[in-house]
């Protein structure tokens, strides 16, 4: 795929006009931490009877996000992002560790997290054939927030993505894809989550919807204050949008730090390009196109 | 209070969720209502070329309070399963609202909707036969639909953790299961027509006495003092089965979520 994204891993600096918005956001490291990610493991058991076998998902993962910070997992398909986020998201429990939202325990405390966070998932999670104003009615009651507010801000959310009012009251299955994880990522901001999570929003989005996802990110980086947890296997994508990233191959992060500092560190400990793939490669031994095709072969068995 | 008022709220995403299903997918309601209607009638029909009034009432009765008890029921054993098709299970799991509440917006939905469906059974029937209701005792009657719902709701709640638990086969379960309540609860026959083993099974299913509670009060006009034989087997199925659907339902949701069963792709 070639877009404009991939313009700045060629560079190693980036262009000017992304880079003070970065910078100047005060990303203040003391206080609790908005999302705390301690020595976290996650294992499942996968097969039939016959060839059953343990999965170590998620492997001794210890992250610790600021709060307004956007925080990405960069990843092959299978290595884990999906489990890290549903574990966080409570939807999934923990072997082992503990996870914190803004101190709150999501053991102890589940409810308080719940109502803090929100997650887009790869393929938007609807009803189908109900109305993306159906859908998002649904959302805002589960949060306790007024449907006629939400409905309005719905529209506006909607409308700064590029989707006009008309098309939302007819069933959501009419929406291409794009306008799906659009809504997807509407329903999400609806009830001001101060954790979003956000699990490859981009994948198998056609490059227009793509940018306009990107750049709405960019956007919500600038403007709320929400800490954001990205997951994607664009090396682009991660690059572009996040202040930190961490690098995550069978469930362990492997690396962590700013894309600038990654890519600098490859190329002065290695002598390799400054860019994301040469992090990739050195850091999970692997271009990421090998690592997708391996793990297409390890799910076909299960 | 704060808490039960939030909760109350939340419960009705469930039921606003709930109706605009229906009206989205209202072919389908209407196909499944024709279907309800058809055999109701169908059944009713053996009664009435036999020209026996008893046996007629008796059928009209197992077709219309079947309908009601299995339409409440499937709509609630179906939630997880039919959250699982749309792909939403894990947003509404993940969403601040606790179980019960999210039972009780399904279960409201649930009892609204099979009263309407049921009333519709129940006029096409009426204007069909010439039924005798002169010495029928409706208030009796109500009595063991309120009584039926509770503890139908509560078979329905333990009933919809199996799509929870079983990925594949959870919802073939469900299924299987009201089949084997149709069978054993003599929604169409006295049970003692079955054989010995399927009477004890039948002692187990609220649906039997719910059945045998309404035929003597509409047909013999019955009160409920003189069906305290049914009563209190259905009254104690509804207490006990909420609470324990509920908490079999945290305990499938805990496991659910321990193995990774809510879903698994993405
Ligand atoms: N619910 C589950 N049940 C069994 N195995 C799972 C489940 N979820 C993930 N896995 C396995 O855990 C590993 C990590 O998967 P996942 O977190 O989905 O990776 P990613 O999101 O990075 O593609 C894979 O091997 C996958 O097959
Ligand atoms: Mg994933």
């Amino acid at each position: 795929m070639t877009t404009l994204l991939e313009q700045p891993k060629t560079e190693p600096m980036r262009p000017a006009a992304q880079a003070p918005s970065r910078t100047n956001r005060v990303l203040s490291d003391d206080g609790v931490p908005a999302l705390l990610v301690d020595h976290v493991t996650k294992q499942f058991v996968v097969g039939g009877r016959r060839k059953r076998k343990q999965v170590m998902a998620v492997n001794d993962v210890t992250i610790r996000i600021r709060r307004g910070e956007i925080y990405g997992v960069l990843g092959a398909n299978g290595s884990g992002k999906s489990t890290l986020i549903r574990l966080v998201s409570t939807l999934l429990t923990l072997d082992t560790g503990r996870v914190e939202v803004f101190g709150h325990d999501i053991e102890r405390d589940e409810m308080a997290v719940k109502r803090v966070i929100n997650r887009v998932s790869v393929d938007a999670a609807f009803f189908k054939k109900l109305s993306p104003f159906e859908n998002l009615a649904y959302a805002a009651r589960l949060y306790g927030m007024e449907p006629k507010a939400a409905r309005a801000e719905a529209i506006s959310i909607l409308a700064r993505l590029g989707i006009g009012e008309k098309r939302l009251s007819r069933p959501l299955e009419q929406m291409s894809r794009g306008m799906q994880q659009k809504v997807a990522i509407a329903r999400a901001l609806l009830t001001s989550p101060t954790l979003l999570l956000l699990d490859e929003p981009t994948t198998g989005l056609d490059p227009r919807s793509k940018l306009d996802v990107q750049t709405f990110i960019e956007e919500l980086r600038d403007t709320h204050d929400a800490t954001i947890v990205l997951t994607t296997h664009d090396l682009a994508e991660a690059d572009r949008l996040c202040d930190r990233i961490g690098i995550i191959n069978d469930g362990r992060i492997v690396v962590e730090d700013t894309p600038e500092a990654l890519r600098a560190k490859v190329a002065e400990e290695r002598g390799l390009e400054p860019t994301m793939e040469s992090v990739f490669m050195t850091y999970t031994g692997r271009s990421l196109d090998d690592d997708l095709g391996d793990n297409e072969d390890k799910d076909d068995e299960d | 209070m704060a808490l039960m008022t939030r909760e109350l709220k939340a419960s009705f995403a469930f039921v606003e969720r709930n109706f605009n299903l229906t009206k989205r997918y209202w072919g389908w309601e209407v196909a499944f209502l024709v279907y309800a209607v058809a055999g109701a009638l169908a059944v009713s029909l053996i009664g009435a070329g036999q020209g026996d009034t008893r046996l007629l009432m008796t059928l009209v009765i197992g077709a219309v309070f079947w309908n009601y008890l299995s339409v409440v029921f499937s709509f609630i054993a179906e939630t997880v399963s039919w959250e699982r098709w749309e792909g939403t299970l894990e947003y509404t799991f993940m969403a601040p609202v606790r179980r019960y509440a999210q039972m009780l917006g399904s279960t409201v939905y649930a009892v609204a909707f099979g009263f309407v469906h049921t009333v519709v059974v129940l006029v096409v029937l009426a204007l069909f036969f010439e039924l005798d209701l002169s010495g029928a005792n409706f208030v009796t009657a109500a009595v063991f639909m309120v009584l039926g719902s509770v503890s139908f709701i509560g078979i329905g709640i333990m009933t919809a953790i199996l799509p929870l638990m079983y990925v594949e086969r959870g919802a073939q379960m469900t299924f299987v299961l009201q089949s084997v309540l149709l069978l054993i609860s003599g929604v169409y026959y006295s049970v003692d027509v079955l054989p010995g083993w399927m009477q004890v099974l039948s002692n187990f299913s609220p649906a039997t006495y719910v059945l045998h509670g309404v035929r003597a009060a509409l047909i013999d006009g019955q009160g409920t003092v003189s069906l305290l034989g049914d009563v209190w087997p259905l009254l104690l199925m509804g207490i006990v089965f909420i609470p324990l659907g509920l908490w079999a339902f945290g305990r499938a949701e805990r496991y659910a979520k321990r193995t990774g069963k809510l879903k698994r792709v993405g």
